[in-house]
């Protein structure tokens, strides 16, 4: 039987989620054992090589190139997985959402204190080639179906393990009341 | 002597007292009914609905109702558990809870509730309301981002007068607490104090400090809110 294939990315986060996942040490070797690494940061493998078993996101959605990554993965991957605050539920960058994406960007390139009197023609990027900015930060279920969720900030390597060995195995998972954490 | 009554939760006898309350009657029972708006020494208002139970086919809040004699009492069911867990999880979207940068995690009990009730994910829309922050007070920050509107502050934090220092400002979904600027002003250090320890959530922050409690000595960082109870 062939490996199940993981693949993962990152959104709007700040690759803490993946930090955790290489958290799990000498466990790496054991999950190279077990699975096959494809469209990752980790091996970077740019585009999907084949269909992959399992998916793993971290961050929100703040741009459009964030919505075709996540769609990229549903589409390719049987089971997706938001791992982390910022794919379950905006997370930092989600502390714009009150505030009127005009405001922000105009806090940013106009008005905020370190551009002040530096940026003479007013200009807020707006190139055709910049991923286009969402009115708010979205968490990944409100775009795409997602199968499970992995809270934490970031998720503790040993949730992250238990639930891929878990996947993988086929076995029920254990939830110990210390292994789920919102901080 | 005070009248004895029986009852049962969950199919368990059990004797109260009679005149208390459901939720009284069961913790004298070391039976466990997950609250939020109810606090000790503060009149009970069945406001959050956490308290929930079913008794004679209703719904009723446990904290409210008062038991009975002969009174059935549904508590720790699926389907009741799960009533529970959407409220939490409504809790969650409608206001701005980022746990990770919140100085309560660990010891809030919004959050302690969403652990014991295994919320992975709200089955809900975030909101993402626009809230204030409220610094002009010395002693207290108010952060309006996380209040739950459960009335905690406003009834218990009273002056030597018993007068409120919070109220409840505008209406319906606009509704926010509100620190009245004269009696706030002059909150003694005791009661600035009362406010944070009486808020559930991280809504009343103390100034000028920060963090105090490390990770791992947190009151939720390794059991679950309402371990006290056996049941």
């Amino acid at each position: 039987m062939s490996k199940p294939v993981i693949a993962t990315a990152t959104l709007a986060g700040c690759f803490g989620c993946h930090m955790s996942l290489l958290d799990i040490d000498e466990k790496i070797l054991d999950l190279i054992e077990l699975v096959e690494f494809n469209k990752s940061p980790i091996d970077d493998i740019k585009n999907f090589t084949k269909k992959c078993d399992i998916g793993l996101i971290e961050g929100g959605c703040c741009n459009s190139e964030n919505v075709h990554v996540l769609k990229d993965f549903r589409k390719n991957c049987n089971i997706l997985i938001s791992f982390g605050e910022c794919a379950i539920m905006g997370g930092l960058p989600a502390y714009r959402n009150p505030i009127p994406i005009k405001e922000c960007l105009e806090e940013a390139y106009l008005n905020g204190p370190s551009v002040k009197g530096h940026n003479e023609s007013g200009i807020i990027p707006n190139d055709e080639e910049i991923p286009m900015m969402l009115d708010k930060v979205y968490p990944c279920h409100e775009i795409v179906k997602i199968d499970y969720f992995l809270p934490g900030c970031p998720p503790s390597a040993e949730l992250i393990w238990n639930a891929l060995t878990a996947l993988i195995t086929g076995n029920e998972m254990e939830l110990s009341y210390e292994i789920i954490k919102f901080d | 002597m005070a009248d004895i009554i029986n009852f049962t939760i969950d199919g368990k006898e059990c004797v109260a007292e009679k005149g208390i309350s459901i939720l009284q009657a069961t913790q004298e029972n070391d039976i466990y009914i997950p609250t939020l708006c109810n606090y000790e020494g503060v009149k009970p208002k069945g406001s959050c609905r956490i308290c929930t139970i079913r008794t004679n086919g209703q719904f009723a809040t446990a904290c409210t109702t008062p038991v009975a004699d002969g009174m059935e009492i549904e508590n720790n069911t699926e389907e009741i558990n799960d009533l529970r867990k959407s409220i939490i999880e409504l809790l969650f979207v409608e206001g701005n809870h980022f746990c990770p940068a919140c100085e309560m995690s660990g010891d809030c009990e919004l959050q302690a509730l969403a652990y014991r009730f295994q919320m992975m994910v709200p089955r809900f829309t975030f909101q993402f309301p626009k809230r204030d922050i409220d610094a002009g007070n010395p002693k207290i920050l108010m952060d309006c981002n996380r209040c739950i509107r459960c009335k905690r502050c406003i009834r218990a934090i009273k002056d030597e007068k018993g007068r409120s220092v919070f109220a409840f400002y505008r209406r319906g979904e606009n509704i926010k607490v509100h620190i009245d600027p004269e009696l706030g002003s002059k909150l003694t250090d005791e009661l600035a104090e009362k406010s944070v320890t009486i808020c559930p959530v991280g809504a009343i922050l103390p100034r000028e400090k920060g963090f105090r409690i490390p990770i791992g000595q947190r009151k939720f960082d390794h059991e679950p809110i309402g371990s006290e109870y056996k049941h």
